[in-house]
């Protein structure tokens, strides 16, 4: 976390700026309950963004980092340092810890993200034939043990948004919500979901939006 | 009063045809959202997100209440792909049922291509009574004798479950472990063991 913010403050990147002017939806430089209302649409980038594609973005507009390389490794591996990207995500998460969740659907963009969320969740694939939905649409259910989110009721998404970044105890290591993202489709067999593409995006609008009224509790600890 | 029936017959029609729009699953276009998100790798290639009828039929929060056709046709379709022991031979060996059953290794990009897979099917099922770690997205199996005999019918119609049990019930949560190649045949032989041999564990 001190890595973070250090990280948040420290002038960085080609362009030798921090990260002050960021605006994360609420105004430049706003952290407090920013990560509480992201996805959204953002108008300089025409386009809607979760916090780990609006973090790429103003790395790159404003500090001059190469996409590429951000994009290239957003996650360490197991047991290695966490990368700059899941130390600024927990850094910036904290900053709207106690916030309500309030993922907005003004914008035609964010209601498009959302239906087209809610569609990929339901989309059955693969060999599994496996859906998001095939998991975590019934109250109730668990897979060994371990006890499944209905993520299509507020209850179940509100727990899952909010506890995300976690530090994740069967990885040893920080994880966003877009490395839980891309691990429950490699659990679906499918291929490789892409790192801020725009299939997260959606699929985060979907549940952030479930999640309306929630509070903020991330980073958290999970198994 | 017939044309009051009919009448009310579009009224639900209507009501139905509002309720996916609302919905919006099906009218969403996710093409070029699928092609831009992913890309292949190890043994996942992009070939697996292509779908076949049966998986965008199932894509839906509705797919429980497909219409009565289309259910028909994905389990008449489903029961005509299913291939049986030609010899009869139904059941394995309880034993390697039992591995198998624990072990959810297989097609992920993670798993080596090269090795055995497994079913996995501790993860939705309770089946031997010492597994206390079984999930609870199927039904309980465990003492599956105590529901269903061992004649050839009921070998016959719990093979099919295990190999594609869309063939039951269409849009079947289970995946298709014959059908889509996850299991070999003898390795649903040793899962049927595991179901019908009385000196299993799933039946003590």
């Amino acid at each position: 976390m001190a890595r973070g913010e250090e990280l948040w403050q420290t002038p960085r990147g080609p362009a030798r700026v921090t990260l002050a002017t960021c605006d994360l939806g609420l105004g430049p430089g706003v952290l407090r309950a920013a990560y509480a209302s992201l996805p959204r649409y953002f108008a300089d980038a025409d386009a809607v963004m979760d916090f780990e594609s609006r973090l790429v973005y103003c790395m790159v507009s404003i500090q001059g980092f190469a996409r590429d390389d951000l994009m290239a490794k957003p996650f360490s591996e197991r047991g290695a340092r966490q990368t700059e990207l899941e130390v600024l995500t927990a850094y910036a998460a904290a900053q709207s810890r106690g916030a309500i969740i309030d993922v907005p659907q003004r914008a035609r963009q964010e209601r498009e993200s959302y239906a087209r969320g809610r569609a990929l969740f339901y989309r059955r694939a693969g060999p599994y034939d496996f859906a998001c939905a095939t998991c975590h649409s019934a109250d109730q259910r668990r897979i060994r043990l371990q006890e499944l989110p209905n993520l299509t009721r507020a209850e179940g998404a509100r727990s899952a948004f909010a506890h995300w970044p976690a530090y994740r105890i069967s990885q040893g290591a920080v994880r966003t919500m877009q490395w839980r993202l891309t691990d429950c489709v490699r659990q679906q067999r499918l291929p490789e979901l892409l790192f801020g593409s725009q299939a997260t995006i959606d699929l985060i609008t979907y549940l952030g939006v479930l999640a309306q009224g929630g509070a903020m509790d991330a980073p958290s600890l999970r198994r | 009063m017939r044309t009051r029936q009919i009448v009310s017959l579009i009224v639900l029609a209507l009501a139905g045809c509002a309720t996916a729009h609302d919905e919006g699953v099906e009218a969403v276009d996710l093409a070029p959202i699928i092609q831009s998100s992913f890309r292949a790798r190890g043994q996942a290639g992009l070939d697996r997100l292509k779908q076949t009828e049966m998986q965008r039929l199932c894509s839906s929060a509705q797919a429980h209440a497909l219409p009565a056709d289309q259910k028909q046709r994905l389990q008449r379709q489903a029961l005509e792909g299913v291939r049986y022991p030609d010899d009869e031979r139904w059941l394995g060996d309880w034993k390697r049922g039992e591995q198998i059953a624990q072990s959810g290794a297989g097609m992920q990009y993670s798993d080596k291509p090269e090795a055995p897979r497994g079913g996995n099917c501790y993860a939705c099922h309770q089946l031997s009574a010492a597994e206390i770690a079984f999930g609870t997205i199927g039904p309980s199996l465990y003492r599956y004798l105590e529901r269903n005999d061992r004649g050839v019918e009921s070998m016959r119609r719990t093979w099919t479950q295990i190999w594609n049990s869309h063939a039951f019930n269409a849009c079947s949560l289970m995946p298709r472990f014959g059908d889509a190649g996850i299991l070999t045949p003898d390795q649903i032989r040793d899962l049927m063991a595991l179901l019908f041999d009385p000196a299993s564990p799933v039946n003590r």
